[in-house]
């Protein structure tokens, strides 16, 4: 036990110092500036096409109290919140279509924007006008320089979803023990398996995984496609990885369908679960 | 007259042909001693090692039984009997042509998850090496690599349950990269990217950097504890550079 707390504490020193090494490394608001008259400070979503100078006055009135003047996440009101605002200087983020350690696209940020974080801080913003949305989507760009290099990530391909039945929600189970996604969120998926606790994102802040038994919507929005994709990209920043290499798209269709079925809403993968009579996978295997 | 010219066409052919032989040879010898030469030594550790605290591994019974009979400790200092110093990074800091600082070396290093620990515990690679991550557990691992911002490297995070393919991949930019693993918070390792050349200490702290030709160097020494330091060495042919370090204990 106290192992364990001496090394947490290593740990948090590390984060200290990996927080001080972001800041030698921050961008400068001059480059911001020259950011900002790029190609890369637009955006497109659809037919729209934002341009980041239209969203100055949107993210000065709305955004900049929490994301801060540069951009970095420290706005006045950030030393009150947790989860912390996003750190647009390092471009990563948690809701992508992208594959892990690659940008997310514009459609992915648009999305970010108009449906909010639950469980975070960062409210749905659907009182902007889909222009303001894209607008603002331009903007973020212009604080990373990341932006000024790289591409996009190609997204991941979502095959469309096959029917619920016994056999897949039994199949997602098994997924579920082989893949050991109870070592976070526990055998009934109430996030709290044996390694919740120590968790941390990037920075070194605790954090917490998923309860499914809670029923929150997930942070990347609340349909079975957003939960097929949560897994197979990864949450970046944060401890969920990336599954994309391990699941196979058939078994992803499965593992979402057990998922549901441990949510509590009445849903057909539940009624299903229920009559096969599942149980919570086994956490006690040591191996061969 | 007709001997005469024949014999002096046949001295000429074959005084060309000699040449030629020698320059093929010569050449030949500078390519070898291009790769032939190497910079040795030992790096070694002063003073009373810290202590390096056993892990508790019960959050994952799966760990604990793998160190039943052999205890897990912290490998952040590695010190054998004499004071040698495992897992220094060394490399060529400065003295290198820019071809062979680009030289990509086609061998993958490779650091596997055993026991709920990275083995080993540094990897070093040169910029643009591909390099491979496997696992050998029957559990669950994340990989997760944090770059520092703005390094030119950028962080992913991807899982391995058991039986999963390695992970190949490579790095873009010089950096002491720290790698975790989120399910099992005392998995802590590092993926070391250098340019050029480079060697890792063994246990006991001695290590060979190959494929230098003759020249003067600075040799730069890393430990993730302790930091840098640096020496200047000369590769002569056919005799290898030597470099030793020395550490102080904090």
């Amino acid at each position: 036990m106290r192992t364990e707390a001496l090394h947490r504490n290593a740990v948090i020193l590390a984060a200290l110092v990996a927080a001080s090494v972001t800041a030698c490394a921050q961008v400068t608001e001059d480059q911001q500036k020259q950011w900002l008259g790029t190609p890369a400070a637009s955006s497109h979503i659809g037919h729209l096409s934002g341009n980041a100078k239209a969203a100055a006055g949107d993210y000065r009135r709305y955004c900049v109290v929490c994301h801060g003047e540069l951009g970095d996440g420290n706005g006045e009101s950030a030393q009150w919140l947790d989860p912390k605002p996003r750190d647009f200087t390092l471009a990563v983020f948690k809701c992508r279509s992208t594959p892990t350690g690659t940008l997310p696209t514009d459609q992915d940020l648009y999305e970010t924007i108009a449906r909010g974080l639950d469980r975070s801080n960062m409210p749905p913003w659907n009182t902007f006008t889909t222009q303001q949305r894209a607008d603002l989507v331009a903007w973020i760009k212009h604080y990373s320089p990341r932006w000024q290099t790289e591409k996009p990530g190609t997204p991941i391909e979502i095959p469309p979803e096959p029917e619920v039945t016994p056999g897949r929600v039994k199949a997602g189970r098994d997924v579920f023990a082989r893949v050991q996604c109870w070592k976070c969120h526990g055998a009934e998926g109430r996030g709290n398996g044996p390694s919740a606790s120590t968790l941390q994102d990037d920075l070194g802040r605790p954090i917490l995984p998923y309860n499914f038994a809670e029923g929150g919507r997930f942070k990347c929005g609340s349909t079975d496609a957003d939960l097929y994709r949560i897994f197979m990209t990864g949450l970046d920043g944060t401890p969920m990885p990336s599954f994309a290499d391990n699941i196979k798209p058939e078994e992803a269709w499965d593992l979402v369908m057990y998922l549901r079925s441990l949510q509590p809403f009445p849903s057909k993968e539940k009624a299903i679960a229920k009559s096969l009579g599942l149980t919570p996978v086994s956490t006690t295997s040591t191996g061969p | 007259m007709n001997v005469e010219y024949k014999r002096k066409f046949t001295a000429v052919v074959t005084a060309l042909a000699l040449v030629g032989i020698g320059v093929v040879l010569l050449g030949r010898d500078r390519v070898n001693a291009a790769g032939s030469g190497s910079i040795t030594g030992t790096v070694k550790l002063t003073g009373t090692p810290p202590h390096m605290r056993g892990i508790d591994m019960s959050k994952d019974p799966y760990c604990v039984k793998q160190h039943e009979n052999n205890p897990a400790k912290m490998e952040n200092v590695v010190v054998s009997s004499d004071g040698g110093l495992q897992n220094v990074v060394l490399y060529i800091s400065e003295g290198l042509s820019a071809g062979e600082v680009s030289a990509v070396p086609s061998e993958e290093p490779t650091v596997d998850q055993h026991n709920c620990m990275y083995s080993p515990h540094v990897v070093a690679m040169d910029v643009s090496q591909k390099f491979k991550v496997t696992t050998s557990d029957q559990t669950t691992h994340n990989i997760h690599p944090l770059p520092a911002p703005g390094s030119g490297n950028i962080g992913w995070n991807k899982s391995q349950p058991p039986g999963a393919p390695p992970i190949e991949t490579n790095w873009k930019a010089p950096e002491a990269i720290s790698v975790k693993c989120n399910i099992h918070p005392w998995m802590h390792g590092w993926q070391v990217v250098v340019k050029g050349p480079y060697a890792v200490t063994d246990e006991k702290g001695n290590f060979t950097i190959k494929n230098i030709p003759p020249g003067s160097y600075t040799v730069t020494a890393w430990q993730e504890e302790y930091g840098t330091q640096t020496a200047k060495v000369t590769v002569a042919a056919g005799q290898p550079g030597k470099a030793d370090f020395t550490f102080k204990a904090k």
